[in-house]
């Protein structure tokens, strides 16, 4: 439970993290250890650092020290394809999905990318099983030749989502997965995460507390770039420390708008 | 407008997924037949020789807008240097057929340059297989070579551009200087007879009018092919959002290089069909201006259908003949308010234009 916790299943082992931007120090010395099977939100004001050490984890952002492994390997210095090829995969706060491309077009790049470059060169015949297995859970079977364009914002995140399963990853990074949606969107992603989460490793970046309080476990609250703490929801949201964080925050915005 | 049509779609998203009709589905082999029949029986029956000649031209510079459709349509790299590669091809064929003409000894311009001895890297261009291999080999290894270094580097959109009108440019240089090797301003011309075939017969001009426009026909099948393949909805996917295909697992340079260095081939193969067909190559026929032309024809054509490419190409240099013969200054500033009117009102080119009156009457 604790994050210092080294078990032989942890899969991601994030060690001392910083990072740079221009002097201000987006992240500060991060511990994180994840074991496999878990889903684990990771939460905090804005500007706590999470899309940072999402984007660090994928290859996006280099840091100025400290430690990423995943499955015993270092992702520090790697490129952003090569991590993917690794087994991490990722989606995007504002979900990009092709838009000239069919539903099941988007879907099956998503699982084709360990075959060689030479064997893409044949015309895809058919919906091969991790697809189609991604459309299931998705629930996007109605829209598969339907061009990725014509989705509802819903819907594109789903996409994305069913992307990021199609592409079989074993550790899976979703950056605020809510954003934007309705009330009924929600419960409907809320599901389709728990879903997923049973036979995957997961990390939900997310704002929400409402969603968090529904779907959350385990999670880690990050603030200033440090980790604040860790713990189950109820402990996490009963910490006054998170309490000050949020309710800090807002009391300091409350006087910048009178002063 | 691109607001407009998503709304349109939108309202017909609760459709249940519709299969192409067979109709649907048999009218591209449909027009792609009735093309070939018209370019392989009709033409050779009804135009003289010398308009068979100038259509022959204009299907091998339709073979190089193949290639920029695919760079550029398909992958989003405006290829703006296409000449480079159409002249590496035009020379190695050039430098066959001149070699042939001078039969063990060196070729006219060297002798009225002073060059005493045939140049080493001239040497093996006497044997026709290296020639012609060597018209779509060397270009494909420079623009490989050439996109492993940009393409990993990021460099892409106007920068990319530039660089290879910047090379297209310096390629001009570079031939136009070596006037003992290449023949400079001039390039290489007098061309008598290609694999013992009297070039001036009129017999050989069509055959190679055939060659051309099967040539044409057989590269337009492959790319279509590769347009419909994985590997082509990949292209589209790196075009449109090139961050994202890396967290799909995919090196977009590795499919960039790919393409690019096909676009290059295409544009190499055309450049050893033109030399016999025209009978000339000189660095005014593959500078900044012709490979800007053919960029040109390739939008007004239709980008984003490498049917709209080959169009645009035979329609632009059609045009660009007819103007020349009636009023050749005019040709310059219609081409240029012409590719203006279609960025703006048809982005989709001629192509584009077709598709939509045929949804609307349907």
């Amino acid at each position: 439970m604790s994050g210092d916790d080294t078990g032989a299943e942890a899969l991601l082992e994030i060690r001392d993290l910083s990072v740079v931007f221009d002097g201000f120090r987006a992240l500060d010395g991060v511990n994180l250890t994840l074991a496999r099977g878990e889903l684990r939100f990771l939460i905090g004001p804005n500007g706590a650092g999470k899309t940072t050490l999402i984007d660090v984890i994928t290859g996006l952002t280099r840091p100025a020290g400290g430690s990423v492994r995943f499955g015993g390997k270092d992702l520090v210095g790697r490129k952003e394809h090569e991590i993917v090829r690794l087994g991490v995969g990722r989606t995007f706060q504002t979900s990009v999905v092709f838009e000239e491309l069919t539903v099941v077009e988007n879907l099956d790049l998503a699982a084709s990318f360990r075959r060689p470059l030479w064997a893409l060169a044949g015309r895809r015949r058919g919906v091969s099983e991790a697809v189609r297995a991604a459309l299931a859970t998705t629930g996007l079977e109605e829209l598969a030749e339907r061009p990725a364009r014509v989705l509802s914002h819903g819907q594109r995140q789903w996409l994305e989502i069913g992307m990021l399963i199609a592409q079989r990853p074993s550790l899976l990074l979703l950056d605020e997965p809510v954003a934007g949606m309705s009330q009924d969107e929600r419960a409907r992603t809320g599901e389709l995460l728990t879903e997923i989460a049973e036979d995957h490793t997961v990390i939900v970046v997310e704002h929400d507390m409402d969603f968090l309080r529904r779907y959350a476990s385990q999670v880690t609250v990050l603030h200033e770039g440090r980790v604040l703490t860790e713990g189950s929801v109820d402990d996490v949201s009963a910490d006054p420390r998170v309490q000050e964080v949020y309710l800090g925050r807002a009391r300091e915005e409350a006087t910048d708008a009178v002063g | 407008m691109s607001t407009v049509v998503t709304s349109k779609d939108a309202s017909v998203a609760p459709l249940p997924p519709g299969r192409p009709s067979w109709r649907a589905r048999l009218q591209g082999p449909a027009v792609f037949t009735a093309v070939a029949v018209l370019a392989l029986v009709v033409a050779p029956l009804v135009l003289e020789p010398f308009r068979l000649g100038l259509l022959a031209k204009y299907l091998v510079y339709a073979i190089v807008a193949l290639g920029i459709g695919l760079a550029w349509g398909q992958g989003g790299m405006l290829v703006l240097g296409q000449g480079v590669f159409f002249g590496l091809g035009g020379y190695a064929m050039g430098m066959y057929l001149k070699l042939t003409e001078a039969q063990g000894g060196l070729p006219d311009f060297m002798v009225w340059s002073g060059v005493e001895e045939l140049p080493a890297l001239w040497a093996p261009f006497a044997n026709p297989v290296f020639a012609l291999a060597m018209a779509v080999v060397a270009p494909v290894v420079v623009a490989a070579l050439l996109g492993a270094l940009v393409f990993r580097q990021r460099v892409r959109g106007a920068y990319f551009a530039i660089l290879t009108q910047a090379l297209a440019a310096a390629f001009v240089i570079l031939l136009v200087g070596q006037q003992g090797l290449t023949g400079g301003t001039n390039g290489l011309t007098n061309f008598f007879e290609l694999f013992g075939q009297d070039l001036a017969l009129d017999s050989t001009q069509r055959g190679l009018y055939f060659v051309v426009a099967v040539v044409l026909g057989l590269l337009y099948l492959g790319a279509r092919q590769l347009v419909n393949s994985r590997f082509g909805r990949l292209l589209v996917a790196v075009r449109d959002g090139e961050d994202r295909v890396r967290f799909l697992g995919y090196n977009p340079a590795t499919v960039k290089t790919v393409t690019f260095a096909i676009s290059a081939g295409m544009a190499g193969l055309a450049g050893a069909l033109f030399v016999p067909v025209v009978g000339i190559i000189s660095p005014a026929l593959l500078g900044v201006v012709p490979s800007l032309e053919l960029v040109v024809a390739v939008a007004v054509g239709g980008r984003f259908a490498l049917a709209g490419a080959v169009l645009g190409a035979v329609v632009m240099n059609y045009a660009k003949t007819v103007f020349s013969e009636e009023l050749s200054s005019a040709w310059l500033y219609l081409q240029g308010a012409l590719f203006i009117l279609v960025m703006t009102l048809a982005p989709k080119g001629i192509i584009g234009l077709l598709r939509r009156r045929k949804e609307a009457a349907g």
